[in-house]
């Protein structure tokens, strides 16, 4: 009887395709990728038909969310240090350089002025745990449009986004935009997220 | 030529083979490392950008007397009430004009956006007044039918009064 030889195949394949596929992904990833921001607080934007883009810089995000709190954002590093500068000066408070320094890496924040300072002195593990009572917007402390005000003189080429969760009452999204128009912004954008537009009409 | 000879040579006397350790390098580790990275990068990239709404709001006027009264036949008025409610009627709150509700949906008020009595008067201006108890949703839901239903004049009006009145008398709540 012949002996019934069993082929051993070598079990080791070639990776190499896979390794060039797997390379030119992480290439992709990291020239495409830009990481995501730290936000204050999450929001659930409601979803709209609209294809319009958020341009990439020189955005002012103000987000409001379900407890009508109001956050303030602004993009750039350069443009957050003047803007704390100016907005220190107008409010009598001083910053050191390493609070300036933080300042300018936040995304965004929503405590009132004379609680800017402690929040900034936190660590940045613990300001995501504090609790932020969002930004004054009453007419007697209107500190939203004096940050809009002084980011718009910093930076003149800003576009203002308003980033509103669903459930934020119309109230606070009314006066948000009455604050807008009272300084001159009668133009802004709108963030929602992505709905397929209807085709039947 | 020689290289033969010398090879002859060799081969006779004791098998002097250089060692050939093999090219295949075990990639496994490489391969780990890639996929590990891709994962990264996948999980902190913010794939799409978000979608905006561009909404201009009218200016505010110097001077209110200035205005020109909207005719009653060109005015249309959405009113976003509490709990996802929308009512709707045509012309103007002096006149007492039936309110009617409707919903978000697109056999809703889309149907009666792209009704003859909107499309066909180029004049028509529709108002949206959200009351207290209306949520940011419902604006923006408000704005999109607008936009969807290409509808031109439009403004965000504050709530009167009279409105209020209006939807309290017809529809009860």
């Amino acid at each position: 009887m012949p002996k019934v030889k069993v082929k051993r195949k070598n079990p080791s394949l070639d990776m190499t395709p896979m390794v060039d596929l797997f390379f030119l992904l992480v290439t992709f990833f990291m020239l495409t990728a830009t990481a995501r921001p730290d936000e204050a607080v999450i929001v659930d934007t409601p979803s709209s038909a609209s294809e319009i883009k958020i341009p990439d810089t020189n955005v002012i995000t103000i987000t409001i969310d379900n407890d009508s709190r109001v956050f303030f954002g602004v993009d750039g590093q350069q443009t957050k240090e003047a803007l704390l500068d100016k907005m220190a000066g107008k409010y009598g408070v001083g910053f050191t350089e390493e609070e300036r320094k933080t300042f300018s890496l936040l995304s965004n924040f929503g405590v009132p002025m004379s609680q800017l300072k402690s929040l900034l002195a936190m660590e940045s593990s613990a300001r995501k745990e504090v609790n932020q009572p969002g930004i004054p917007i009453d007419s007697a402390r209107n500190e939203l449009g004096d940050w809009i005000l002084q980011t718009r003189l910093t930076n003149p080429k800003v576009v203002i986004a308003i980033k509103g969760d669903q459930d934020a009452d119309y109230p606070t999204v009314k006066r948000v935009i009455d604050i807008l128009q009272d300084r001159k912004v009668n133009r802004f954008n709108l963030i929602t997220d992505m709905e397929a537009k209807p085709t039947n009409l | 030529m020689a290289e033969i000879q010398e090879k002859a040579d060799s081969g006779k006397g004791g098998k002097k083979r250089a060692k050939r350790s093999s090219t295949k390098i075990d990639m496994t580790p490489l391969v780990d490392l890639a996929a590990l990275l891709i994962t990264f990068f996948m999980l902190t990239t913010t794939f799409n950008k978000p979608q905006t709404m561009e909404i201009n709001m009218p200016v505010k006027p110097d001077n209110e007397e200035e205005q020109i009264a909207l005719k009653a036949s060109n005015a249309m008025t959405i009113i976003l009430g509490a709990d996802d409610k929308i009512y709707y009627y045509f012309g103007l709150a002096e006149d007492n004009p039936e309110v009617i509700e409707s919903s978000y949906a697109a056999g809703g008020i889309r149907k009666v956006l792209t009704s003859p009595q909107v499309k066909s008067n180029d004049k028509m201006t529709v108002m949206v007044k959200p009351m207290e108890g209306s949520r940011y949703k419902n604006m923006v839901d408000i704005l999109d039918e607008l936009k969807i239903t290409d509808t031109k004049k439009f403004a965000m009006v504050e709530i009167a009064d009279s409105d209020k009145k209006l939807v309290q008398e017809q529809i009860g709540n």
